[in-house]
C-alpha cells in the first residue's frame, strides 16, 4: 500500500529524517513510534506531500508520489490528520466534515449528508451544528479524524490522534479506529499512548533521531533494547536488566 | 550613458534622502520587530509630525532643528498612548485586524489634516533653505546635508540605546521571545507601548530633518508608507542594519531612477523592487531564512 | 432558500423605486449605495470568503475603468461592448497579481502590502502613459442614448448597477452553498487542513481573486459611464481600495448581505455628517476611519453579526 524508500530530509544542517524505509501493508493498522523529536511528524509530512524529501522516494498504491502536493496525494487516497488539531474554526462540525466529503461529492447537499453519517461513526452526532471552536480537545480530535475519514481514503495517516486524551477517552476512540480498519481502510498511526499501540496495531516501526531503529510486532519491539534506549537513554536497557536481576535476587 | 557630473550629485542627493528614509524605516523596523505588527499608519503619522514641525515654525518661529527635542518627545508620547490604548486593545492579536486598525488610523489622521489644515501644500523657509554645500564639485542643498548627518546621528543614538540600556534589553527580549519575557517579569504591554513610542519618536526626528528640504500636505504620508515598507522588507524585517542600508539603496534608486525615467515614473523602481523582494527574497538582505 | 428570496425581494424593491421616486438626489444616493455595495461584494469574495485581505483592489477597478474609457476614446467602441472587456481586463490583472502572490506564498499583511504596491505601480504607469491620457485622464465622449450606456435620467444607471449588484449577490449566495465556496472558506480558515483534505489551495485562491477582480472591473466600467471621466488617482488611488473594504467590514465579512448593509450604513452616516457639518472635506472619511477601528475592536462580525446575535433562530 505504502512504501517509503531511503527517505531523508534536512533542515538547516540537521538531518530530521535519515535514510528511512518503511512498508505499510494494506488492511492493517501500523504504528510509528519513537521519542519526541524523532522525526515522526516530519516523516508524515514527507509521506503526505507537505514536505519534499532531499533523497528517497515514496510509493503509494504502486505509484511514485514523491514530491506531489498534498491535495494530489489526498485525491489519490492518502489523507493525513495533524498532531495539533486545526479545525475550520468559524464553521460548524458538519461544515468541517463536509469539506472532506466534498472530495468525492460535488453536490453540497450530498456532502452535508455524508458528513452527518461520518460524524455518527466517530461519535460526534450530538455536536453536528456546534461551531468547531466550541469543542473540547477530545471532540476536536474526533473532528480531525472525521474530516479525514470523510475523504474516503484508502490509507489514513493519524498523527497522535490519541494525544491529550484521558484513559477513558482513549478507550472510547480505539474501537472507532479498529472499525475504520475493518471497513477496509489501512491506518498508519503515530502514537505515544503505548497501550493503544499494543492493542490496536499489528505492526510497529520505531523512529529515533530520524532513523528507523526497529520494526516488528508491538510486543517484540517494546522489548527490543534499542527501543528502550531510544526512549530512556543510552545504557538504559542494561540498567533495567540489572535492576530486574537485583529485584529477583 | 549618464555623465558623472549629473550622476554624482544625483547619487549624493539619493544618499541624503536615503538617510532620512532610513530613520523612518528604523522606527517601522522597531515596531515590527517587537510587536510584529505592520504599522500601516506610519506614513500618516509622519505627516502629522511634519505638520507639527511646520506649525512650530510658522506660529512660534521655532527652527526645525531646534524643535527636535519637542518633536521627539511629543511623538513618543503619541506613540505610547496609541499603542497602549488603541492599537493594543483593538488588535485582538490578529494580523489582519491590526492592519485594518492602522488603516483606520490612517484615514482618521489624513482626513483630520485635510479638515483642519486644508489640502494646501506647505513649506517652511529658514535662513539656510536656499544655501548649498559643495561636496567634491557637486552642489547639495544645505538642509539635505544636515538631514544626512542628523539622520545618521539619530540612528546611532537609537542603536546605542537598544544595545546598551535596560529598556533596550527588555525590548530585545520581548522581540525575541514574548512569553519568556513575560515569565521573567517584563511588563510586555509597557514594552510594546515604549517600542511604539520610540518608533514614532524616530518619525518626529525625521520630520525635523525632512521639512526644511521638503513639504507637507495631508496626502504626503501615502508616498512614504510604501517606501518605508520597501526599505524594511529590503533590509530584512527586524534588521536595523538592513533598514539603514536599505534606506540608502532606496534613496539612490529613487534619485537615479528619477533622473533616468523622470520624476513620476522614477518612483516605479521602488515599488517594483518591493514586489520583487516580497516574491523572491522575502527575508531581504539581512533577514534569516525562516 | 431564504437568502435567495431576500435577494430577489430587495432587488425587486429597488427596481420599483424609479416608479415612485423621481428625485435625482434620492436616486443618486441609491445608485452610489449600490455602487459601493458592488465594490464591497467584490472585495468580500476574496477577503470575507477567501480570507485574503487586499489593500490594492483599485488595481482591478482602475484597469476595468481605463479599459472601457480607452476603448471608447481611442477606438470608438460601443460602451456596452466595453463592459465585458472591462471585466476581462480586471480579471486579467487579478490573475497576474494572484498568480505571483499566491505562487510565492504571500499571506496576511504581506499580501495586503503587495496588492497596495501593485495599485501604486498601475497608478504611476497610468500617469505616465499617453494611452491612458497621462495625468489628465480620459474624458468619455458625451452621448445621450441608452444604446451608448448613457442615460438622460438616473433610472437607467440605477438598473445597470442593480443588475451588477444582483450578479454580486447571486455569486455570494452561490459561494455559501457550493463546493467551491466550501473549499474557499476552508482555505480561509486553515490552508494546511484544506490541502490535507484534497483542496487545491493555489487554484482556489487564484479563482477567487479572478472573480473578485472581474467584479471590480465591472465597477470601474460603471464608474466611467456614470461620471464620464477617469484619471490615475480616481482609478488607482487608495480611495477605491478603502471604499471596497469598508462596506464588508462594517456590514459583516463573508456574508451575502454584509456589503449592502455596510454600504448603506456608511452612506447614511455620510449623509448625516453632511447635514450636521456641511460639506466639509475630510470629515466623513475621518468618521469612517473611526468606524473601521470601532468595528474591528468591538464588532468583528459587523452589523450583520450583531443582527444575527439579536435574532436567535434566524439564519
Amino acid at each position: 500500500m505504502l512504501e517509503a524508500r531511503h527517505v531523508s530530509i534536512s533542515f538547516g544542517g540537521l538531518k530530521a529524517v535519515d535514510d528511512a524505509s518503511l512498508v505499510v501493508p494494506p488492511g492493517t493498522i501500523t504504528s510509528l513510534i519513537g521519542p519526541n523529536g524523532a522525526g515522526k511528524s516530519t516523516l508524515f509530512g514527507i509521506l503526505s506531500g507537505f514536505l519534499k524529501p532531499d533523497a528517497g522516494s515514496v510509493r503509494f498504491l504502486g505509484r511514485d508520489v514523491t514530491g506531489l502536493p498534498p491535495h494530489r496525494i489526498c485525491r489519490l487516497g492518502m489523507t493525513r490528520t495533524f498532531q495539533i488539531v486545526q479545525p475550520f474554526a468559524g464553521q460548524t462540525v458538519r461544515e468541517n466534515i463536509a469539506v472532506g466529503s466534498h472530495l468525492h461529492r460535488p453536490q453540497r447537499r450530498a456532502a452535508l449528508a455524508h458528513a452527518e453519517s461520518v460524524a455518527l461513526r466517530v461519535g460526534l452526532a450530538g455536536h453536528l451544528d456546534k461551531p468547531a471552536q466550541d469543542l473540547t480537545i477530545a471532540a476536536r480530535k474526533r473532528l480531525e479524524l472525521a474530516r479525514a475519514l470523510a475523504t474516503e481514503p484508502r490509507l489514513l495517516l493519524l498523527d497522535e490522534v490519541l494525544a491529550g486524551l484521558n484513559p477513558q477517552e482513549v478507550l472510547e476512540v480505539s474501537p472507532v479506529i479498529r472499525s475504520i480498519r475493518d471497513s477496509g481502510v489501512t491506518v498508519l498511526m503515530i502514537e505515544h499512548v503505548m497501550q493503544a499501540v499494543m492493542n490496536l496495531s499489528e505492526h510497529t516501526w520505531v523512529l529515533n533521531n530520524g532513523q528507523l531503529v526497529a520494526e516488528g510486532k508491538p510486543a517484540d519491539v517494546m522489548r527490543d533494547s534499542r527501543v528502550v534506549e531510544a526512549y530512556l537513554g543510552h545504557g538504559a536497557a542494561e540498567r533495567l536488566r540489572a535492576a530486574g536481576k537485583q529485584a529477583h535476587a | 550613458m549618464l555623465e558623472l557630473s549629473i550622476l554624482f550629485p544625483s547619487i549624493l542627493n539619493g544618499l541624503t534622502s536615503g538617510a532620512v528614509y532610513a530613520l523612518i524605516a528604523l522606527g517601522l523596523t522597531l515596531i515590527y520587530g517587537v510587536l510584529h505588527i505592520i504599522n500601516f499608519a506610519h506614513g500618516a503619522l509622519l505627516m502629522i509630525a511634519l505638520y507639527g514641525v511646520f506649525f512650530l515654525n510658522a506660529r512660534l518661529g521655532v527652527d526645525p532643528y531646534a524643535a527636535l527635542p519637542v518633536m521627539v518627545l511629543a511623538m513618543f508620547a503619541l506613540g505610547y498612548v496609541l499603542q497602549r490604548f488603541v492599537i493594543g486593545r483593538a488588535g485582538h492579536g490578529k494580523d489582519e485586524n491590526i492592519l485594518l486598525v492602522t488603516l483606520g488610523l490612517t484615514l482618521i489622521l489624513e482626513n483630520f489634516a485635510l479638515y483642519a489644515w486644508r489640502s494646501d501644500t506647505r513649506t517652511i523657509e529658514t535662513p539656510y533653505t536656499f544655501s548649498t554645500v559643495a561636496i567634491a564639485g557637486a552642489m547639495i542643498s544645505t538642509p539635505k546635508v544636515v538631514a544626512f548627518f542628523g539622520a545618521l546621528a539619530a540612528t546611532a543614538i537609537l542603536l546605542a540605546f537598544i544595545t546598551r540600556s535596560d529598556l533596550g534589553r527588555a525590548i530585545r527580549a520581548v522581540a525575541k521571545e514574548r512569553q519568556g519575557a513575560k515569565l521573567v517579569g517584563i511588563d510586555v504591554e509597557h514594552v510594546f507601548a515604549m517600542s511604539f513610542g520610540i518608533g514614532l519618536a524616530c518619525l518626529g526626528a525625521a520630520a525635523c530633518f525632512l521639512l526644511p528640504a521638503y513639504y507637507v500636505n495631508p496626502q504626503v504620508g501615502n508616498g512614504f508608507v510604501l517606501i518605508a515598507f520597501t526599505i524594511v522588507v529590503l533590509g530584512g524585517m527586524g534588521s536595523f542594519a538592513g533598514a539603514l542600508l536599505g534606506g540608502f539603496i532606496i534613496g539612490v534608486v529613487e534619485s537615479v531612477g528619477g533622473l533616468w525615467l523622470g520624476e513620476s515614473l522614477g518612483q516605479i523602481g521602488i515599488f517594483v523592487i518591493f514586489i520583487a523582494i516580497l516574491l523572491f527574497r522575502p527575508q531581504g538582505i539581512f533577514g534569516a531564512r525562516t | 432558500m431564504k437568502t435567495l428570496y431576500t435577494i430577489l425581494v430587495v432587488c425587486g424593491a429597488v427596481a420599483l423605486l424609479p416608479a415612485f421616486v423621481s428625485s435625482g438626489f434620492v436616486l443618486n444616493l441609491v445608485i452610489m449605495t449600490l455602487y459601493a455595495t458592488l465594490l464591497g461584494q467584490a472585495w468580500n469574495i476574496l477577503a470575507g470568503f477567501g480570507g485574503q485581505y487586499s489593500f490594492g483592489h483599485a488595481a482591478f477597478f482602475g484597469t476595468g475603468a481605463y479599459a472601457s474609457a480607452a476603448l471608447q476614446v481611442h477606438f470608438g467602441v460601443n460602451a456596452w461592448l466595453c463592459l465585458p472587456f472591462a471585466i476581462a481586463a480586471g480579471a486579467a490583472v487579478g490573475a497576474l497579481v494572484g498568480a505571483l502572490s499566491f505562487r510565492y506564498g504571500l499571506r496576511g499583511s504581506y499580501f495586503a502590502l503587495v496588492t497596495l504596491a501593485f495599485a501604486e505601480v498601475f497608478r504611476i504607469l497610468a500617469n505616465s502613459v499617453k494611452f491612458t491620457g497621462g495625468g489628465v485622464g480620459l474624458l468619455v465622449p458625451l452621448k445621450s442614448s441608452a444604446l451608448d450606456f448613457q442615460f438622460q435620467g438616473k433610472a437607467g444607471f440605477l438598473y445597470v448597477i442593480l443588475a451588477l449588484t444582483l450578479a454580486g449577490f447571486l455569486l455570494s449566495w452561490w459561494l455559501e452553498r457550493s463546493r467551491y465556496g466550501a473549499w474557499l472558506t476552508a482555505v480561509r480558515d486553515n490552508e494546511d487542513s484544506a490541502a490535507a483534505l484534497g483542496v487545491d489551495v493555489f487554484r482556489v485562491k487564484l479563482q477567487a481573486i479572478v472573480i473578485s477582480a472581474g467584479l471590480m472591473g465591472a465597477g470601474g466600467a460603471f464608474y466611467v459611464q456614470y461620471f464620464q471621466y477617469i484619471d490615475p488617482h480616481l482609478a488607482y488611488g487608495p480611495a477605491v481600495s478603502v471604499e471596497a473594504l469598508l462596506g464588508p467590514i462594517v456590514g459583516g465579512l463573508g456574508t451575502v448581505f454584509g456589503p449592502l448593509l455596510g454600504a448603506a450604513a456608511l452612506q447614511l452616516l455620510g449623509e448625516l455628517t453632511r447635514n450636521l457639518m456641511g460639506d466639509v472635506p475630510g470629515v466623513s472619511l475621518m468618521i469612517y476611519g473611526a468606524v473601521l477601528i470601532a468595528m474591528v475592536t468591538f464588532l468583528p462580525r459587523g452589523i450583520g453579526g450583531l443582527l444575527r446575535r439579536l435574532t436567535p433562530g434566524a439564519a
